[in-house]
């Protein structure tokens, strides 16, 4: 059996959240979901887990299922466990054009995964994605907030390698990003 | 090279600052405006011309007048930031490189429609740009811009970066809404429209990124003046995202009514075909928009050389003609299947949907089910018949414009291409290995 850990916030990601909640009006601290749903996913080990969903449901003062509605409907919101590095490859339209199916084809066998999957070590995990708005550097892969772009085989696997050797969670969000104007109140 | 009034200056060093920016004039137009009354902001954006740049090409200035002013209820101003149709990413471009423009478009807009809080909604992918926006904003406070008594006018103006979490129907405005809400991106039945009942039921405007951009030249230079740029009623500049099989994709600013030929081959702009390879199709407006073979592209139905602009493009209707929408300029080479082009687009508006409507959460992935049949060389001549019938009934049957978007790609493949369909039924499983045709030179197969 796994240890149970309890589920809270680190006090600098609470208060994180505290400022996030306040750039809605009195009462509509719902709206906060989305951005403080990115700050648990980072904080939780990249995943999404129904305590942690609760925990979150209780820091906005609304019912869970509110939150898992939300959670199940946002694509970057992962319901299940993934690697430390969540490669995100784009295969909508013109990444398609430009050889995203390859790309994909490549990374599955460099890291014998497929789509979907995570590899052996939980290092990576494989998604493809909907367009990314770098429709001009196609083909290209998101890993965490970095958009890798014009990629061909060798670049891909370089940047892979490189994560690798590394061998850090990568997330979508970064802490310092909240800057202190939200404090700020009318 | 025409005017450039939003992407210019990005060559100037700390032009991502607000030093920098306000060095190359910035902020000049928020000064401008705050000695204007509301009103008189509002009349220079109508007398612009300007249209909504996020693809359906709204009057601005008449979406602001639609405002309702309720005493006491607060009012919004929301930037569409969720730039997710397929094909465009001039917003991203846009701020990226020079955030201060859409701070000080946003500042003057909220002030004209007297909003004191109003938000940015970008995508949740665009973790990078939500960084840089939310410093940009930081700096735009510390130098009086925002906050209360802007400038000593008396007008209060808080703005935040609301992030999302990756959905294409968040680009839709009542969608984008309800995600803003805390809620699913379900849009929402109009009316009420946004301007009566948006945000929290208070009166809201949803603008795009570069539209909202673009006010700060307009103030800059006077509504009638932008009005003389462009052609008719396409005003203005736009941006135009180019990718696909051309030497040069990227994002370029035009003046609207550039020929679509010189915006194709000219090496100021795409450069034309890579390879020497022909034209084969082009998507002119996101991902969205009919496709149209390069000849229709290239010349309306009279014969005449079509223009990058609202009215040119969609010369000749639905038959005969596409949209500017987004600007998202998709091209492809002669080597391109339309059909499985079409099943890849048909495939992301059914992982789209967000499921509220029948048609469409429904007919897209069928849709998509029946041509990856053709792929996989199992189609029939019926299927091509079945595809339309079911194209035509999503179209216009939906609450929010997703279903009618998913539906015209097909409709125009099988107009404009049906032979090609028909060369999947008769060669069958032989399709499957012209499949990987469209491989680029520089991407062996795996």
């Amino acid at each position: 059996m796994a240890e149970i850990k309890p589920i809270k916030f680190s006090d600098e990601a609470l208060s994180l959240c505290h400022k996030i909640m306040k750039r809605y009006p009195e009462g509509k601290q719902k709206s906060a979901i989305l951005p403080v749903l990115h700050l648990a996913q980072a904080e939780f080990g990249g995943w999404l887990s129904a305590p942690v969903m609760d925990y979150v449901s209780s820091l906005l003062s609304i019912q869970p299922v509110e939150v898992y509605e939300v959670a199940s409907f946002y694509s970057m919101y992962n319901l299940k466990p993934v690697g430390k590095c969540v490669i995100e490859v784009c295969r909508t339209g013109p990444c398609w054009l430009m050889g995203a199916e390859d790309l994909v084809k490549f990374i599955e066998k460099k890291l014998n995964i497929k789509e979907g999957q995570t590899t052996a070590d939980g290092m990576f995990t494989l998604k493809t994605v909907e367009c990314l708005a770098s429709c001009g550097t196609a083909p290209m892969m998101q890993i965490g907030e970095t958009y890798h772009e014009n990629l061909t085989f060798e670049k891909c696997s370089d940047i892979l390698d490189n994560y690798k050797a590394k061998g850090e969670n990568v997330s979508h969000w970064r802490k310092e990003r909240i800057t202190n104007h939200s404090d700020i109140k009318q | 090279m025409g005017r450039q009034l939003l992407i210019n200056d990005l060559d100037k060093e700390g032009i991502a600052t607000l030093a920098g920016y306000k060095a190359h004039g910035g902020y000049a137009a928020l000064e401008k405006a705050l000695k204007m009354k509301p009103e008189e902001v509002v009349s220079e954006v109508q007398k612009s011309g300007l249209r909504g740049r996020g693809g359906a090409g709204f009057p601005t200035g008449m979406k602001w007048s639609f405002i309702a002013k309720p005493p006491g209820v607060p009012r919004y101003l929301v930037c569409n930031a969720d730039e997710s149709e397929p094909g465009t990413f001039k917003d991203r471009y846009l701020m990226q490189r020079k955030p201060h423009i859409l701070i000080e478009g946003m500042i003057i807009s909220s002030f004209a429609l007297g909003a004191n809080t109003s938000y940015i909604y970008i995508r949740g992918e665009m973790m990078y740009q939500f960084h840089i926006l939310e410093k940009a904003i930081q700096e735009a406070y510390d130098a009086g811009y925002l906050g209360k008594n802007i400038l000593g006018s008396g007008y209060d103006l808080n703005l935040y970066v609301h992030c999302g979490a990756g959905a294409y129907i968040c680009g839709e405005e009542t969608g984008l809404i309800e995600s803003l809400e805390g809620k699913r991106g379900n849009p929402r039945i109009k009316p009420p429209f946004p301007a009566v009942k948006g945000v929290w039921q208070c009166p809201t405007v949803v603008n795009n990124v570069e539209t909202l951009a673009a006010v700060v030249p307009i103030i800059n230079m006077t509504g009638d003046e932008y009005a003389k740029i462009g052609i008719g009623k396409s005003t203005g500049t736009k941006l135009i995202s180019a990718s696909g099989h051309i030497n040069k994709p990227g994002v370029y600013e035009i003046e609207l009514g550039l020929p679509v030929e010189e915006f194709l081959y000219s090496d100021q702009y795409c450069g034309g075909i890579r390879n020497g390879k022909k034209l084969k199709a082009v998507v002119a407006g996101g991902s969205s928009v009919p496709i149209l073979p390069g000849e229709k592209l290239l010349k309306t139905p009279k014969g005449e050389p079509r223009l990058m602009s609202y009215e040119s493009l969609s010369e000749g209707g639905f038959g005969e003609g596409t949209m500017l929408g987004s600007g998202g300029f998709i091209v492809m080479d002669e080597d391109t299947s339309v059909v499985k082009n079409l099943w890849n687009f048909t495939r992301f508006y059914h992982h789209e949907s967000c499921g509220q409507c029948s048609p469409c959460r429904e007919g897209t992935g069928w849709m998509e089910k029946i041509l990856h049949k053709f792929l996989d060389g199992h189609g029939t001549m019926a299927d091509i018949d079945l595809l339309w019938d079911i194209q035509s009934k999503i179209d216009g049957r939906t609450i929010c414009p997703l279903g009618d978007a998913a539906s015209w790609p097909v409709a125009s493949a099988i107009r404009h291409f049906r032979s090609e369909f028909e060369e999947y039924v008769k060669n069958g499983e032989n399709m499957r290995d012209i499949q990987h045709y469209y491989r680029v030179n520089n991407l062996q197969p795996a």
